[in-house]
């Protein structure tokens, strides 16, 4: 599997999601700073968690409108598969390749725990590596992670199957509608989640619930 | 010529920011405030003195960037 991870100013989970690619595709994914004008053929384009822009206006505000996005909402729309993890999550919002918003926790405080996910669609090149309605383990790192759409994009969205995670047991960490924790475009070649699955790879990390995630992804690739 | 643009969120979107302030003002003693919403405000300096084009220009800025519409909305004042 190919892969690329886009880099913005402010990212600090770069790499931890580098390392997690690299590991399990066995291939180091490409790395593209927001102002590169190129971004290469790969099968999957990553963007990951952090600060970008000091999370200033809105979380993923600033990233959202870089040049770069509109090579990744191309590439999204012919067909590849473009994850976005927290702060990457945000960005995917703010661009418009997902609907809804993040807004601040409910707690409002910074919430740094693990939860439990349940797997809502297992059917996405995402998710094929769990059963619908597994119960994974997965940690969360972030202030603004509470899930918001009007009543009509929930109910389109739930309609639809573009849940693919929903916080489980009692775990919602940030006040999120419906316990939603991660969802898909309507093609779902595109997913965005507020949990870390790239954190939960492999027995050093005390788990490897998140590992299915890559590796289905793989998979499909392959 | 000087514009403010003020962001405010949509009535029905939770605010936990503006209820801790409102809980905060009642904690001071402030026992008549019925509800806060917080929300941004922006000065900006537009170039010409055309204000229906600084009004279009700022619309667009605020459904590109300043505002989120899907949880904000947004009010133009030409203040000059």
């Amino acid at each position: 599997m190919k892969s690329a991870v886009i880099v913005f100013p402010g990212l600090n989970r770069d790499r931890d999601m580098i390392a997690a690619l690299t590991k399990i595709s066995g291939t180091a994914p490409a790395i593209v700073w927001h102002q590169d004008d190129d971004l290469p053929d790969v099968d999957l384009i990553v963007i990951p968690g952090g600060f970008s822009y000091g999370d200033y206006l809105r979380c993923g505000a600033i990233a959202a409108r870089s040049p770069i996005m509109d090579r990744v909402r191309d590439r999204a729309a012919a067909g590849v598969n473009v994850l976005g993890v927290c702060n990457g999550f945000q960005i995917l919002l703010e661009a418009g390749l997902l609907p809804g918003a993040l807004m601040r926790n409910q707690s409002l405080k910074f919430v740094c725990r693990e939860v439990k996910l349940e797997v809502t669609n297992a059917d996405t090149a995402f998710t094929r590596g769990y059963t619908n309605g597994q119960v994974i383990r997965c940690p969360v790192a972030h202030h603004d992670g509470n899930y918001f759409a009007d009543s009509d994009t929930l109910a389109r969205i739930e309609g639809e199957g573009r849940v693919a995670f929903r916080y489980a047991d009692g775990t919602n960490p940030n006040g999120s509608i419906n316990n939603i924790a991660g969802i898909l475009n309507e093609r779902k070649n595109v997913l965005g989640l507020m949990p870390h699955p790239e954190n939960l790879i492999e027995s050093a990390h005390g788990g490897d619930d998140g590992r299915a995630l890559f590796s289905g992804l793989l998979g499909q690739a392959a | 010529m000087k514009a403010r643009v003020t962001v405010t969120l949509k009535a029905g979107v939770l605010d936990p920011q503006g209820q801790a302030i409102e809980g905060s003002l009642k904690g001071l003693g402030f026992p008549g405030v019925a509800s806060v919403r917080q929300g941004k405000v922006f000065d900006l300096v537009i170039d010409g003195t055309d204000e229906e084009s600084a009004r279009s220009q700022l619309t667009s800025m605020c459904e590109k960037l300043l505002a989120n519409t899907v949880i904000e909305n947004f009010a133009i004042e030409i203040t000059n």
